[in-house]
């Protein structure tokens, strides 16, 4: 217990006595740790994008006309149990013929020609999402097949239109992972470039020290007295660091929401704050982490000796 | 208390540091080893500390063989041991009163041991004006004190003192002599390396002269001849 004690007294000691080396260090462990900060916010709005267009694309299976409504329901029910499936809407023939007025309003020549054909030739349909793009294609086999025995629904099926928008779903799906494998691939690159950074900077912090370290053995201090205290240092560094960069990202995040929330697709400044005590947790932990386990490595060089 | 038997050290092939030493130090002696430089002597006193591996040979402190030791039992080993150096070897980043305090904290002394002994030592080594002073802030001779005031503050069986003079002016030569001539009359046994002859002269106790790795005489009057 008095061993820990003086080993924190001792890193706080060396710490503040070490000046601007202190300041370097704390410097380079910033850069990481924003680094880190950078990514977590670009991995958000990599996926907040991905999950807009995800959310526009869906299958839509059109009904013939006069198709019986019990029918269209009990396919509506048996889809809704696929476990696939996030939501279904059903969009009666007449809500159908509403929306098709509404979107032609203002083309006059096809109202018209409707109001020529004097009876309803829209066909209710079911508007279906699902929970992965890649699932789309179960779903619409599902609706070529079996169930749909059962009540011969197969033959209220005008069309799915899942196939005519295969090739666009399908380009979709490769991008979305594409996109989520190269965040992923930058984001574990960029980290190992500055872990590496900062690690080489402490060991330098270090290496000044290592006479120190030397005349510490000689007058009998133990390898872990004398490594402890480095490690505090280190966990300094760590702590200083990631409090700086939580402390930067606030005017960065604001003026990130103030300008480009409609180029990011979302505001920045809020999801730094309804996020804040995640994002501060993962990155003082990481702060000290790396600055902890810089020294124990560091230090293990000059005291094998 | 210390015995080399038949030790050699090669550092370079046809250059040996240590040439067959056979040497026998007991307790409460006052051992001066001289000769020129690159003549052995450091080499002679990094091989009671383990800081050197012996080619051939063996060196025992006491019953133990130093160079069998685990990191554990060569830590403790060295706690017994105090020792000075020409440059002087402070912590450059705390002051004397800490300097001595780590000292203490490293064989795991207790806060209240520390500070009463601290500034008691400090006063023997005439250094209780400067007990907040960094080692940039001393001048040679006080840095050597201190360095003194650190190698005895655990009560050490043995101290080993390289040079200590090699960097001080002749008075604080003097003082520096005067209190390891102190310390060995209250029984603590002190090998001391140096090219001074005065500093021989002054002490008049055993001299060990080294030549080439060889140990050339070893009289007990107290003369430095070469």
């Amino acid at each position: 217990m008095i061993v820990l004690k003086r080993m924190i007294k001792s890193g706080f000691l060396n710490f503040s006595r070490n000046g601007l080396v202190s300041w370097a260090a704390i410097l380079i462990v910033t850069i990481t740790l924003s680094v880190i900060t950078s990514i977590l916010l670009l991995q958000a709005v990599l996926s907040n994008s991905l999950e807009q267009i995800k959310n526009k694309v869906d299958v839509t299976v059109y009904f013939s006309v006069g198709a019986d409504e019990d029918k269209i329901d009990a396919l509506k029910q048996s889809i809704e149990k696929l476990p696939e499936v996030k939501e279904v809407a059903y969009i009666s023939s007449d809500e159908a013929l509403a929306l098709f007025r509404e979107r032609h309003k203002s083309d006059y020549p096809t109202i018209q020609a409707l109001d020529e054909i004097g009876s309803n030739p829209l066909g209710a349909y079911l508007n279906i999402k699902a929970k992965e793009v890649s699932q789309y294609e179960s779903i619409a086999n599902f609706l070529k097949s079996d169930d749909l025995s059962v009540s011969g629904s197969q033959s209220i099926i005008d069309k799915v239109n899942y196939y005519q928008n295969k090739s666009v779903i399908d380009k979709l799906q490769s991008l979305t992972t594409g996109a989520k494998k190269l965040g992923l691939l930058v984001a574990i690159v960029m980290m190992i470039l500055s872990v590496i950074i900062t690690f080489n900077t402490i060991r330098l912090t270090i290496f000044i020290s290592k006479e120190e370290i030397g005349v510490m053995r000689l007058v009998g201090a133990s390898k872990m007295r004398i490594r402890g205290s480095f490690m505090v240092e280190g966990a300094i560094y760590g702590l200083i660091g990631s409090v700086l960069t939580l402390l930067l990202f606030w005017p960065i995040t604001a003026w990130l929401g103030r300008k480009m929330t409609l180029f990011l697709g979302m505001d920045l400044y809020n999801y730094y704050f309804s996020n804040i005590f995640q994002i501060s947790l993962i990155i003082i932990l990481a702060g000290v982490l790396l600055g902890t386990i810089s020294s124990f490595l560091a230090t293990r060089k000059y005291l094998n000796r | 208390m210390i015995y080399f038997n038949n030790v050699t050290k090669i550092y370079n092939k046809e250059d040996l540091a240590l040439d067959d030493i056979n040497l026998t130090v007991t307790a409460g002696e006052f051992v001066s080893v001289v000769g020129h430089s690159g003549a052995g002597k450091t080499t002679l006193i990094k091989m009671i500390l383990a800081e050197e591996r012996p080619t051939e040979g063996t060196i025992f402190f006491e019953s133990q063989n130093v160079h069998k030791l685990g990191s554990d039992d060569l830590t403790r080993l060295r706690r017994r041991i105090g020792v000075v150096f020409q440059d002087f070897k402070l912590l450059p980043n705390k002051t004397s009163y800490e300097n001595i305090a780590f000292a203490m904290e490293a064989v795991g002394k207790t806060n209240e041991e520390i500070a009463t002994d601290v500034p008691h030592v400090l006063e023997l080594v005439d250094l209780s004006n400067k007990t907040f002073h960094f080692p940039h802030q001393l001048s040679g001779g006080e840095k050597q004190r201190l360095a003194i005031a650190r190698a005895i503050i655990n009560q050490p069986e043995l101290i080993i003192a390289d040079e200590p003079t090699g960097n001080l002016d002749p008075i604080n030569t003097h003082d520096i002599i005067q209190i390891l001539k102190k310390i060995n009359d209250l029984g603590t046994t002190i090998i001391l390396t140096t090219h001074n002859r005065g500093v021989v002269e002054s002490i008049a106790s055993r001299v060990l002269t080294m030549e080439g790795g060889k140990i050339i005489r070893d009289d007990k009057g107290g003369k430095y001849v070469i």
